[in-house]
């Protein structure tokens, strides 16, 4: 087991220096940004100092090596807009994009879950179509649609909640149900197809041939058979909810890293564009770190064949 | 005679329009192993599922009683069927490795039919495998469905099925899946404790070598009917329905000349839904008279305990 999570954590470290590498010359691609940075009307010369002193008159390889040699050194860099610490604009971030995705990940678990176990044990009843409704509608609505249509509902109609910003917790409400809204959808057609799956099989005959209830034979023998593939999609699901994170801060003006990531890509703040996409390919592989513990938690056979 | 403890009476089963059980019945006294017979399909399966009152939502029992002793268990609610099952009636299945949830440790799962946590009822758990032949009980008691083979899984499957003590055990297929030695164990296994614990049995099986070895009678089925019933000894010695006297013939014997070819029934089992208004095995009978296809032949008594259902039995022990 140690050295099976030793083997991942080095493919990990592999992942993410990988999309480092992409992002670093993907971003170069996109343009000098010096000339956002220079005056109006600067000259030619001073246009040419300015890229002499950032460094970008240096061969791409070169600005390579030396931003892994600062990576190395656990340093990220200088914001080339803000002229302040990466690592000190990106943390101050950090905070508000995992409330904001924990908001969502509360929504979409504690719906999506009993959802899809309820539209597997009621199958073909009333409950079923109804949930199927919920689920079809948070599987459909854009979220820069439905966040829009929340605002103004809730916020300009009814006026119940903040129409936007992180100034309390009820500022929270709209941003995570717009974002968990999908993910609720896809835990509850995971689990809905995974609790089906396993009341089919012949364990759950027997179960109930030994005199548990319907119930009683889901709630002790199906629900953890079920869950190992739900474990799975949960991790690859807060991946997502980081990418649509980049939306909904946008529409709720909320002041997570998704935010930040739009306006340094604007800006062509090449160095903190790096280390928000650092950051979430480290939550993202950390999350399949922790999945794969979980199935071991879940699932003896794991347990023992590593 | 020892009143039955189980008796099924006239039992239809039917999918919808189609009937796939047409009035069978059967009993069986207490310590005795009554085994149903017949091809896939013939609907032994759906006939266990009913006992036990475990039909898939689809098929719906149309006609006819199931008594557990005394007991008619066709009109109990679901709750108290729910008490009776594991305790009074219980079953095992073909697949014991598929029968036993793969996360749960066995001994839990043994211990859920005496409705106890298996902490407070260890000690009973630990005899009940003793009694089913499983070495190392007090380990493999925390063991998992895959750390035991496939025999060893049904001798857990058979001590989850009889510890709560239950009067009757219906056994589908709990050999198909095994090797051919375990077979023979699993079988002694349960024709002893069938025997110790006066358990009645009743063994579904397609296989007449199975009902050879551990079957005090036997029922065959053919296309949703009894075609014959009675005492093992008798229809093996002297099968008088055209159909068991084929079935037997077609098992291979040692004395058999090598190479020669296995002895067939031609033709097919009619599906359920396309069966005329005869005798059900007359488009295959090579005694078919013309009334066969036309008259439904009744089961009468035969003498010897035993039943039949032809209008041109065999009378004497000459093959068809």
């Amino acid at each position: 087991m140690t050295g099976h999570l030793a083997g991942r954590f080095g493919q990990a470290l592999v992942a993410c220096f990988g999309v480092l590498t992409i992002v670093f010359f993907v971003m170069r691609l996109s343009g000098d940004p010096t000339l956002l940075l220079v005056p109006e009307g600067a000259s030619a010369e001073q246009i040419a100092a300015l890229r002499h002193e950032l460094g970008f008159d240096r061969p791409m390889l070169v600005q390579y090596v030396a931003y892994l040699g600062d990576l190395a050194r656990f340093d990220l860099g200088e914001s080339l807009v803000q002229r302040a610490p990466v690592a000190g604009i990106v943390a101050e971030r950090i905070p508000y994009t995992v409330a904001l995705a924990l908001g969502a990940l509360l929504v979409a678990l504690g719906i999506g879950i009993p959802s899809g176990i309820a539209m597997a044990v009621w199958r073909g009843t009333v409950v079923e179509r109804a949930l199927a409704a919920i689920v079809l509608a948070g599987q459909s609505l854009p979220t820069f649609w439905s966040g829009i249509l929340m605002i103004l509902f809730f916020g300009v109609y009814l006026g119940w909640l903040p129409t936007s910003g992180a100034d309390s917790l009820a500022s929270l409400v709209m941003p995570a149900v717009a974002l968990g809204a999908l993910t609720m959808s896809t835990f509850a057609r995971m689990t809905r197809i995974s609790v089906l799956d396993e009341l089919s099989r012949d364990y759950v005959a027997a179960a109930r041939a030994r005199g548990l209830s319907r119930m009683a034979a889901v709630g002790r023998h199906v629900l953890r058979n079920a869950a190992i593939p739900v474990v799975t999609i949960a991790a690859l699901e807060v991946g997502n909810l980081l990418a649509g994170a980049v939306i909904v801060e946008t529409v709720f003006a909320w002041p997570g890293i998704g935010q930040l990531a739009i306006q340094s890509i604007a800006a062509r703040d090449f160095l903190v564009v790096q280390a928000v996409v650092l950051f979430v390919s480290i939550v993202y592989i950390a999350m399949n770190l922790l999945a794969d513990l979980a199935y071991a938690a879940i699932d003896p056979r794991i347990r023992l064949e590593r | 005679m020892t009143p039955a403890a189980l008796t099924v009476a006239a039992l239809s089963l039917d999918l919808g329009p189609t009937r796939l059980v047409d009035g069978i019945g059967f009993s069986v006294a207490p310590g005795e192993v009554m085994a149903l017979v017949g091809e896939s399909g013939c609907g032994k399966s759906v006939t266990a599922q009913a006992i036990m009152r475990l039909l898939p939502d689809a098929i719906r029992q149309t006609g006819g009683q199931v008594r557990l002793g005394e007991e008619d268990l066709t009109a109990l609610p679901e709750r108290a069927m729910q008490a009776i099952r594991g305790r009074r009636l219980s079953m095992i299945f073909q697949e014991p490795q598929a029968a036993l949830d793969p996360l749960d440790t066995i001994g839990a799962q043994i211990a859920e039919a005496l409705r106890q946590p298996l902490s407070r009822v260890r000690a009973e758990v630990r005899r009940m495998l003793e009694d089913v032949g499983i070495s190392d009980p007090e380990r493999r008691i925390d063991q998992h469905p895959f750390e035991l083979s496939g025999g060893m899984c049904q001798r857990v499957m058979i001590a989850t099925a009889l510890i709560a003590r239950p009067a009757v055990l219906i056994a589908d297929e709990p050999t198909t899946a095994l090797d051919v030695t375990i077979q023979a164990q699993i079988l002694d296994l349960l024709r002893r404790l069938a025997i110790e614990r006066r358990t009645a049995v009743v063994l579904i099986t397609h296989d007449m070598g199975v009902v050879a070895d551990i079957a005090d009678r036997v029922c065959v089925m053919y296309a949703g009917r009894i075609a014959e019933a009675g005492p093992v000894a008798e229809i093996f010695a002297a099968p008088m329905h055209p159909y068991t006297a084929l079935l037997l013939a077609s098992i291979p014997r040692l004395s058999d000349v090598p190479k020669s070819p296995l002895a067939v029934i031609a033709g097919q089992v009619p599906a359920p839904g396309e069966y005329g208004p005869g005798c059900r095995f007359a488009n295959r009978c090579p005694r078919a008279e013309p009334r066969c296809a036309t008259t439904t032949p009744p089961l009468l008594a035969a003498g010897q305990g035993r039943e039949i259902a032809c209008f041109a039995p065999l009378a004497d022990r000459r093959a068809p």
